[in-house]
């Protein structure tokens, strides 16, 4: 456990810190411009990994086990966040033959 | 604690009703549990101000008040949903397990002290909804509701999840007391990571609460959304979701007030205007709530902007105004929907003459809503105008009485169209059930009350 960590330690710090905004910008900017409801949510979990990610390496280096309690409690719920929307994106299927995020635009004002 | 253990069971329980077919079991099973879990925040009243379970969840009066506010208006809610939910799914027990589970997570919001709770409260209260909101599975407008709420859901998550993570990365806890005394303890070496942070989760609570510039899914998914849940998510999910937004920057975050108040500062102007004028040009009854919601939503910004000691009993008064009077308008819409199949305005035209007791209730909501004294909504607008004058924002005040204005005008143009328009096909009568009734009678009753005595509410917290 303890080469791990100096592993980890053996990077600076920033490193992972740059590394993970690229990442979770790279999901937003995916969110906002494909059409693709399952690319989308691909691009979702892209964020909430990076998150993973960083929350590993601040706890590593802080040698703070919280932080890495935290990783559970995220991934459990993003597993439970990607079950419901897999299903809605089903459900959205049946009706409209299509994952195209064009094709629901009914609701406008 | 015992109200949070409550409703999870109670939402197995009635899971399992469900499936033994005990369907006219399921009503009274949830108000009785509803009437259990108040009891448990009742009796811890004043009782709790240090956290439990290693500093994970507080509570204090703060989360017991608006836990209560919370548990009731679901109440009301749910006496509601007596044959609504029977007209639209065969699954009618599915419906109370959600939104039970739904309120679980509204509580943990509303008391938590550590972010892992915050996070986990938050996805409890969001996950259960995303079902709700597309429950009408074969109907188009809730799919596509569902697919946006879940969506923007799913992304704000994200954001807020970064944001907690750049003040751990900064303070090196998640315990909410830790990140304060961080805070205070190094007011000239702040991290930079922990301003990041602050900004993130500005972003990803302002998704949750439909404030502007975040706020484009929501009209889309109240609108698609059955009307039940739209009253449910437009009240007690924005209520649950201001309440941990206020003990996040009432509790940690006051000693940077100079840094985020600009941010918020232009984050409710916009809010105010996009949803005051967007109300405006509705004409569709549920659509104009929808966007009314966005305009309270900055309202009740006020009072984070102008953080200090009125700040938590400013929101609490708002919330309560502002839940019971869309209580009133969404259960009211319901009745007319049913009866004209249609949830414009002209759908309203002559209920003044053939209901005139629903158009009272409603014309007292709209009244309360647009924030006209001898209403709960009057004393809520006037504690978050007081909140901001204390502190000489003189220019926000001209701001927010504008758009006050404007309010005035869109609601009671519903008032309008039930007492002086008249019906091109003829007048149909809109029957109330008794269960409406009650509501409506205890929404109309306590909108009056806290409008003519706001000291029974201004003292508790």
């Amino acid at each position: 456990m303890d080469s791990v960590i100096q592993h980890i330690q053996g990077i600076p710090l920033n490193h992972y810190l740059i590394f993970c905004s690229v990442i979770f910008s790279i999901g937003v900017i995916g969110v906002l411009i494909r059409r693709n409801v399952i690319i989308i949510m691909m691009c979702v979990e892209l964020m909430l990994n990076s998150v993973n990610l960083l929350l590993a390496a601040f706890s590593a280096y802080r040698g703070d086990a919280s932080g890495q309690v935290f990783v559970f409690f995220v991934m459990a719920l993003a597993a439970a966040e990607v079950a419901v929307g897999l299903a809605i994106v089903i459900m959205v299927y049946r009706n409209t033959k299509s994952v195209d995020i064009e094709s629901l635009s009914k609701l406008r004002w | 604690m015992g109200a949070i253990i409550t409703l999870s069971l109670l939402g197995i329980l009635v899971l399992y009703l469900g499936l033994y077919k005990a369907k006219n079991a399921l009503l009274p099973v949830t108000l009785l549990g509803l009437v259990v879990a108040l009891g448990f925040e009742i009796a811890a009243w004043d009782t709790g101000a240090t956290p439990i379970y290693h500093g994970m969840v507080v509570f204090d009066n703060l989360a017991l008040s608006f836990s209560i506010l919370c548990i009731v208006i679901t109440g009301l809610i749910l006496l509601l949903s007596k044959e609504y939910f029977r007209a639209i799914s065969s699954n009618v027990a599915e419906y109370y397990t959600l939104i039970l589970f739904s309120l679980t997570g509204a509580l943990l919001v509303n008391s938590y002290h550590n972010f892992a709770m915050l996070f986990v409260g938050i996805e409890i209260m969001s996950v259960a909804l995303y079902i709700l909101v597309g429950i009408r599975k074969t109907d188009f407008n809730s799919n596509e509701a569902a697919l946006k709420y879940f969506l923007m859901g799913a992304f704000s998550t994200g954001f807020l999840l970064f944001g907690i993570t750049l003040l751990y990365g900064a303070t090196g806890t998640f315990d909410i007391t830790g990140v304060k005394d961080y805070v205070i303890g190094n007011p000239q070496t702040i991290s930079p990571l922990f301003y990041g942070g602050i900004l993130l989760l500005l972003v990803g609570l302002c998704f949750k609460i439909g404030a502007a510039p975040f706020h484009f899914w929501t009209p889309d998914v109240y609108d698609g959304a059955p009307i039940l849940i739209t009253s449910y998510m437009s009240t007690v999910v924005k209520v649950a979701s201001f309440a941990g937004f206020l003990r996040l920057f009432s509790y940690v975050f006051v000693p940077l007030h100079d840094y985020w108040t600009p941010v918020l500062l232009v984050i409710v102007i916009i809010t105010l205007f996009m949803g005051n004028i967007s109300a405006l040009m509705q004409t569709s009854f549920k659509r104009m709530l929808a966007y009314s919601s966005i305009a309270h939503a900055g309202y009740m910004l006020f009072a984070i902007v102008a953080i200090g000691a009125d700040s938590a009993s400013g929101i609490f008064t708002y919330a309560i105004a502002y839940s019971l009077a869309s209580v009133t308008a969404f259960g009211g819409l319901i009745l007319v929907k049913r009866a004209h199949g249609s949830d414009q305005f002209i759908a309203f035209n002559e209920l003044g003459k053939t209901n005139p007791l629903l158009a009272i209730a409603i014309t007292i909501a709209m009244l309360s809503l647009a924030g006209i004294p001898l209403t709960a909504g009057f004393i809520g607008k006037f504690m978050m105008f007081h909140t901001v004058m204390q502190d000489y924002k003189i220019t926000l005040l001209i701001l927010a009485a504008i758009n006050a204005a404007i309010g005035v005008f869109y609601y009671l143009r519903v008032v309008v169209h039930m007492y002086f328009k008249s019906a091109d096909e003829g007048a149909v009568e809109v029957s109330v059930p008794l269960n409406f009734k009650i509501v409506f009678i205890i929404a109309t009753l306590v909108t009056i009350l806290i409008g003519l005595y706001p000291d029974c509410i201004l003292s508790i917290l």
